[in-house]
């Protein structure tokens, strides 16, 4: 398949942001889509509310933009009364982790098969740059003017510990490991979960001192660290910022049985 | 599939599980909640053996969002809730109305606001039913009386969601719900499909007559289908600025449902020819209908759909009568509207007995209320 084959060019023009990372994970996802052989006729696309939520209205396929929060409830009705179908999501930080993050955790618990993309830009960018559950203490948005207070998530660490089958967090910087992952958690079973810290000059980099894109993908450069050695670096790697790094790399990568594959079986306590 | 024909003692849950099964439900996604978990546990075990999925969702946000990606699946998609659970779904609920997506909610109300009266009946939530969402919106509600009801209405709701692709309810309550009684499974019961994009079928001749009701595109069919709650050309384009567009869509949202009330309104009328008419639904209809068979004096409109709202029958009962007496099980929700409705039908006099608290109105409170007005 061809690039412009995968999208749909009647919605054309888009309304990212010049220097958005969107763009980049969505051709990263192209990539991997089209290198595993999947059909858009056999895929469906679901999203909630957000910039990085619009991405499935441009692709060539069938898809569901929901309300804000909710995509990864819908995927999973959608999952279980078509299992044959491919589900993918797209969603944002504030979408996922904040409003939507009882679904997000119960999603890895219950593992349909689903495969989660999380465009993490630390920022709510469609409403004009609040601050979200993963913005970085002390950083600048139009609702933390002096500094954030809070702490933020660790959406992918969450992920692992609630039980998703795949997890890797990359970058809009780690085009080539973002593919790979993208490309890993397709073929897998069960809820996979790949989070993506990308830029939004727009909204998060103007305010915290890296208005154009390319200060930004610096900044995510010199602040990744891969994940087996940041455990070792910081302790506290949760903290984003503290810690100074951005963790990357797979997560984990097992195999649970998926829900829906679950047919009949022994229940717990049988016979006794 | 489900249930058989024939005579059955069941409880009013029950009786509307059977149903759901009858009608061709697929899916149901739900959340423990008194009193409507009878539901939920009816279908965990006979939904998976009737070639359908059963799910305990996390909250009820999530049981109705499940409910509308299955739905875009195309299989046919229900939740049962009360009260809290109900007021948590609204947001999606207007979402099913934008994108004109067949679901099923049953309603088994509770007395409110708050966790209120958990295990007692209530007419709570009649406005929120229509008006709970933001935005201009219709909704189809049933109001069951009885479990042969429960059983009808339920199959009936089913029908008309898929026909009209619009969110549907059976407004149930506590004592319809746990209620036992007779139920008659009729041997041919009448199941609409939707009318799904590109395919002939069968009971096409129920279609609505125009293009209020564009075909369903499923999911997985090759249609490309874009749903989103954004306002939308009927070409699926999303328009969020286009004052003709908004203007377009939500008005046919809703005309596909008021143009067509005489299709999907469905009532009762004992002693139509009474000097005082009441007029109620559901439980808070029980003590109406003895006080009716009773006295010549009285006669009794028993709405079985309120949404949209039954304006003929109540039109015909306000211009005949010379009083009407409105009997809920809240403090006055259904009353402003029919009240409206038979004034402007030269109908004089409309009064309301509201009770609330967990019990329906008894035949001795509404001839005490008759008796005040004078008219018994
Ligand atoms: C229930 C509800 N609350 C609030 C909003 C407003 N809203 C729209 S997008 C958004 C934030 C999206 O942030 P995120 O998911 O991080 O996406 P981004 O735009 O950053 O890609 C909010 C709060 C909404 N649409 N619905
Ligand atoms: S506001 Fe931010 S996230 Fe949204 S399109 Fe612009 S740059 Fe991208
Ligand atoms: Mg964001």
């Amino acid at each position: 398949m061809e690039l412009f084959d995968f999208y749909d060019q009647d919605r054309w023009p888009h309304v990212f942001c010049p220097g958005c990372g969107n763009g980049t994970v969505m051709n990263c996802f192209f990539r991997a889509f089209n290198e595993i052989g999947w059909k858009l006729d056999n895929t469906v696309f679901v999203s909630g509310i957000g910039c990085s939520s619009r991405i499935p209205l441009y692709i060539n396929s069938d898809a569901i933009h929901t309300t804000h929060g909710r995509a990864i409830a819908v995927a999973t009705g959608l999952k279980l009364s078509r299992p044959e179908l491919d589900v993918v999501v797209f969603t944002g930080d504030g979408d996922l982790g904040a409003i939507g993050g009882n679904h997000f955790i119960n999603g890895c618990r219950r593992n349909v098969d689903l495969d989660v993309i999380c465009i993490n830009n630390n920022i709510y960018g469609m409403t004009g740059g609040q601050a979200s559950i993963t913005t970085p203490h002390d950083f600048m948005s139009s609702t933390t003017p002096f500094g954030n207070k809070e702490y933020p998530f660790d959406l992918a660490e969450i992920a692992v510990a609630a039980g998703a089958n795949y997890v890797a967090r990359w970058t809009t910087k780690h085009v080539h490991e973002l593919t790979k992952s993208m490309k890993a958690s397709l073929a897998k079973k069960g809820f996979n979960f790949v989070e993506v810290v990308s830029q939004c000059p727009t909204n998060f980099g103007r305010r915290n001192k890296m208005a154009d894109a390319t200060a930004l993908l610096d900044w995510f450069k010199k602040s990744s660290v891969r994940r087996d050695k940041a455990r070792a670096a910081a302790i506290d790697h949760v903290d984003l910022n503290l810690a100074g790094q951005i963790t990357t790399g797979e997560f984990v990568c097992r195999d649970r049985e998926c829900y829906h594959e679950r047919k009949g079986g022994k229940p717990h306590g049988d016979g006794h | 599939m489900g249930i058989k024909p024939g005579e059955y003692f069941l409880q009013g849950n029950e009786a509307c599980t059977e149903a759901s099964i009858v009608a061709g439900l697929k899916f149901f996604a739900g959340y423990p909640i008194t009193p409507s978990t009878e539901i939920a546990e009816g279908l965990a075990s006979k939904l998976p053996q009737t070639d359908g999925e059963f799910i305990q969702m996390e909250d009820e946000i999530a049981c109705v969002s499940a409910i509308v990606g299955a739905s875009w699946g195309g299989a046919k998609s229900m939740t049962a809730t009360s009260g809290p659970g109900f007021s948590l779904m609204q947001e999606t609920i207007g979402y099913a109305a934008m994108t004109e997506t067949p679901i099923v909610i049953v309603n088994v109300m509770r007395g409110g606001p708050s966790t209120g009266q958990p295990t007692r009946a209530s007419q709570g939530d009649v406005m929120a039913t229509k008006y709970g969402s933001h935005g201009d919106y219709q909704v189809i509600a049933f109001a069951p009386a009885s479990v042969q009801e429960m059983f009808d209405l339920t199959v009936k709701a089913f029908n008309y969601s898929e026909k009209y692709r619009v969110p549907t309810f059976v407004l149930s309550d506590a004592e319809i719900g746990h209620m036992r009684g007779l139920l008659t499974v009729p041997k041919d019961i009448k199941i609409v499909d939707r009318k799904e994009k590109g395919v002939r079928r069968a009971d096409e001749a129920y279609d609505v007559p125009d293009d209020l009701v564009p075909p369903f595109p499923t999911f997985g069919m090759g249609h490309k289908a874009t749903v989103t709650g954004i306002t939308h050309t009927p070409k699926a384009r999303i328009e969020p600025e286009d004052q003709k567009v908004h203007q377009e869509l939500v008005t046919r949202l809703n005309n596909k449902i008021t143009a067509n009330r005489r299709d999907i309104n469905k009532w009762e009328v004992v002693g139509p020819d009474s000097k005082t008419m009441i007029v109620s639904y559901g439980s808070a209809s029980f003590g109406g209908r003895e006080v009716a068979a009773r006295d010549d004096r009285v006669g009794l409109l028993r709405l079985k759909s309120i949404w949209p709202l039954p304006v003929e029958p109540i039109r015909e009962a306000a211009e005949k009568c010379e009083q009407l007496l409105v009997c809920e099980m809240n403090l006055g929700q259904l009353f402003l509207e029919i009240k409206r409705v038979a004034l402007e039908a030269g109908c004089k006099r409309v009064e309301l007995l509201a009770k609330i608290g967990g019990a329906p109105p008894t035949p001795g409170e509404i001839r005490h209320k008759l008796r005040e007005m004078g008219v018994i």
